[in-house]
This record gives structure tokens, sequence and C-alpha cells, in this order.
């Protein structure tokens, strides 16, 4: 195995960062009756970790979802790297390959080895023979401290395991940018922090990151911003800093207030 | 006994072109049947309503009526000369393929929306998120009710003795010429059958074996 050089898939994005990557322009979308995205507008600089955060039925995943177009939107525009998503078909397939997704239940392809999770998108997607695709996979599951279980199956492994493996998956495409979605909300507490440290390893080597989350060590510690929603609104947008000891709002108080009791 | 063996002929004949029939229509049928299931869940509307078209159309069709078509409606065309076993074979695929595609569809329906989100995630489009991450775990859910689908094939494959084609169902009313008792020839073909279909199962069980879920 060679030992992993210092930020091998987002090397090429530092350059140039401070750049808008996914900009977010009046989109609204409902499910029937429910407004859940009421005039949303957001710009993701490169290299840029917003945390999106907010109770549950704010429309914070659905916002993270709607970016790369596994929910449609009813208006508004959303464009990535200068790019409007595609409706549908081929055109949207390359850009999703661009933007890596990391879901809430992992899913981890159940029928191939954790090493053919990884290689399959590079393989089928970018073209890369699979001797090309593997070194590169390892060198991936060696950063986020599973390759040792390259080859088992996926419902081998503990959730921990199984949410850095969907990050090494999401990493193998090069994305421009990585969205999660609640990445451990599904897991034990003493498997949270495994997942959080290769997320925050993953901000400084300067990923441009959307991460919906309640973690607020994690917003703390690697966020240059903070999303607070509620209600399908866009609430409060600041620093990590600012949106943690000064809340401006109510609905931010209200909410802070009962995160901290816990 | 000596039924079965004054007519040997006519038996291995029989059973031949049922398990030409059989195996020709099976292959074709899952063929057409992954194309329509696949489009029956397709993203593009035309396809779904195709695929639904398809589906409603033949499969609400009796199969003896479209055998029908095929032996007396298609030569009236005046198209390609085919002989009925051919005509046959693909009565009894794109009706089987029906069948096929529905089994399929709620096999689709076993795997978890999030197998597929993540497929379109990675950038895989359609055609591929079906075939390298969708079918191959569908296809473990629903081997035992495709099985019964190939079994009805197998014994469908009878229907096209009523249009000429020389197959195991055709074997009494030959025999019946010869002055064999029809009961008797009966019963040797359903015994042939069961073993048929025993075969069929016990490939089924094979098939469960190798590739049961790991979850």
């Amino acid at each position: 195995m060679e030992p992993t050089d210092s930020a091998p898939a987002t090397s090429n994005i530092t350059v140039r960062r401070g750049e808008p990557l996914v900009v977010v322009k009046d989109v609204n979308k409902n499910f029937g009756d429910l407004h859940v995205l009421k005039n949303i507008n957001t710009v993701v600089t490169r290299g840029e970790v917003v945390v999106v955060i907010g109770p549950s039925g704010s429309g914070k995943s659905t916002l993270c979802r709607a970016i790369n177009r596994l929910e449609t939107i009813d208006s508004g525009s959303i464009t990535i790297d200068g790019q409007a998503l595609p409706a549908e078909g081929k055109a949207l397939a390359r850009l999703r390959a661009d933007v890596g997704m990391v879901f809430q239940s992992f899913n981890l392809f159940a029928h191939k080895t954790v090493l053919d999770n990884v290689t399959l998108g590079p393989i089928k997607v970018r073209g890369l023979s699979r001797a090309a695709a593997e070194e590169k996979a390892m060198a991936l599951l060696e950063r986020v401290g599973v390759a040792n279980q390259a080859h088992k199956m996926p419902a081998q492994l503990s959730g921990g395991q199984q949410q850095r493996v969907a990050i090494a998956r999401a990493l193998a495409m090069d994305p421009k940018v990585i969205l999660l979605d609640e990445p451990t909300s599904a897991l034990d507490p003493e498997m949270i922090n495994e997942v959080l440290e290769v997320m925050i390893q993953l901000a400084n080597d300067g990923m441009t990151m959307i991460v919906v989350t309640h973690e607020m060590g994690f917003a703390r510690k690697a966020a240059n911003r903070v999303i607070f929603m509620a209600d399908g609104e866009i609430i409060e947008e600041t620093t990590p800093e600012h949106f943690f000891t000064d809340p401006q709002t109510d609905r931010a108080k209200d909410f802070l207030s009962k995160l901290i009791t816990h | 006994m000596e039924t079965l063996f004054n007519n040997l002929d006519l038996f291995a004949l029989g059973f031949q072109n049922t398990l030409l029939l059989f195996a020709v229509s099976a292959v074709f049928a899952l063929g057409i049947g992954i194309v329509v299931g696949a489009m029956r869940v397709s993203p593009v509307p035309v396809m779904r309503a195709f695929g639904t078209l398809y589906v409603n159309l033949v499969r609400n069709t009796p199969l003896t009526l479209l055998m029908f078509f095929f032996a007396f409606g298609y030569p009236k065309l005046h198209l390609l000369k085919l002989p009925y076993t051919t005509l046959a074979i693909i009565a009894l695929s794109i009706y089987t393929a029906t069948y096929v595609a529905e089994v399929l569809r709620s096999g689709f329906n076993t795997v978890p929306t999030g197998q597929a989100e993540a497929a379109r995630a990675i950038g895989l489009p359609f055609v591929q998120t079906m075939t390298l991450v969708i079918m191959p775990q569908a296809f473990r859910a629903v081997i035992p009710p495709m099985m019964s689908v190939f079994i009805a094939l197998l014994k469908n494959t009878t229907v096209a003795a009523g249009f000429s084609v020389a197959e195991a169902g055709a074997i009494r009313a030959n025999l019946s010429e010869r002055g064999e008792p029809a009961i008797l020839v009966l019963l040797w073909v359903a015994l042939f059958f069961v073993i048929l279909v025993g075969v069929l199962s016990v490939l089924q069980r094979y098939l469960e074996r190798r590739w049961r879920v790991l979850r």
C-alpha cells in the first residue's frame, strides 16, 4: 500500500478558493400543500464549509438533496460551478458525478464489497482502469481508516465504518463539492466521533462541504458559516461563533436552548 | 410401459419441441421482461407509459388468443413468412415477458430507494443504476416468483399444440390415431412434465442458495 499524499482528492480545489461554487437562487418547493422550501437564496464558495442546522421538518435535508437534484424544485435555480442543474438524463448524471453525497443511512451498495463500492463510480463513470481505480480506492480507504475492511461486505461493518466508506466512495469521484445529509444521525454515540474526525480532516484539506447536522462541535471546529433553517426558510446565516454565542432570532435562541439542555 | 416404449419416437420429438419452445421463449421473455420492467420504473414518462400499455395489453389477452393471432392473423399480413414454431415462440415470449416484467418490478421495490439514490449520486445514468445496482439485488428477491413464471411458461408451451407445433401437448392426439389408450398417454405426458418442473425447482433452490441476500 502506498502512503496517502496530503490531499489527493481535493488538492486542485484550494487554488481557486473563494469563487462561488454552488448558487441557490429563489428556490421554492412544495410537497402537496406543505411549502418546504421558501425562497431560499445562498451562495457557497469554493473551499467553504457550510453547516445547515435547524429543527426536523425545516427543509434542510430537502435543500441538501435538491443541490444534486435527488429532489426536484418547483421554481428558482441552482447552479454548480456556473452550470444550471439539468432536468434529467446524461447531463444530470455527469453533473452529479461532480457532487459527492453522503447519506444518513450510508446507502452502501449491499451486494458489493467495500472496495467495489468505492471503485464503481471511478470505473463506470470516470472510465478509470480497474487497477487505477483500486489503487485510488485503497488510498482513500486508508485515509478514512478502513483499508483493512476493503474486501468485506458492507453489512459486516459497523455503522461508523460504513459511513467512512461512504465518504471514501464520494471522494473517489473527485467531487467539486460534497453534500453530507445528517451523516452521523444514524450512528451510536461512540461511532459519531470517528466519522466527525474524517469530516474535520476533509474540511481542513479544503474540500467544499455542505453539511446538514446537529453536531455543534463539528460546526464550531470546522464550519465557516452556519445556516439556520426553520419552516422552510433561512432564518439566520452567520459564522458559527456568532450563531452559537449570539443568535439574533427567537427561533434560533429557542432551538439552541433545547440543544444545550441535553 | 408399452405405450411409452412403442412410441418413443413421438414422445422424444414432442418433448424435444417442448424444451425448444421453453428454452428459447424463456430467454426472450427474460430479455424483453427486463427491458419492459425497467421501462416501468424509468424517469421518462413516455417509457413508463409504453411499459404500462404493453403489460396491460398483452397480459390481459388470453394466451390462446395471442397464439391465434400469430398462427392465423400474422400470415394474413403477408410479412416475412415464419414457421409455426417461430410464431409460437414469439407469442410465448411476449406473453411471458409481461409476467417477468411485473415480477421484476416487485423485486425493484424490495431494494431500498437509498440504493438508487446512492447510484445516481455518483453519476450513474438510469440504465447503469438499474443494471449495476438495482437488478443484481432485485434478482435475489424474485427467484421464487420468477421460477413460477417459468414453470407456467413450460406448461403454456402445450397451447402451441393447438397450432400445429408438434410438442408434448400434441402427443396424445397423435397417439390416439395410432390406437393407444388416451388416458395412459396423458399420464405419461403428465409424468414427464412433473419431472421437468422438478428440474426447475432444483434450479430455483440452487439459485436461492447461491444468491442469498447478505444484510
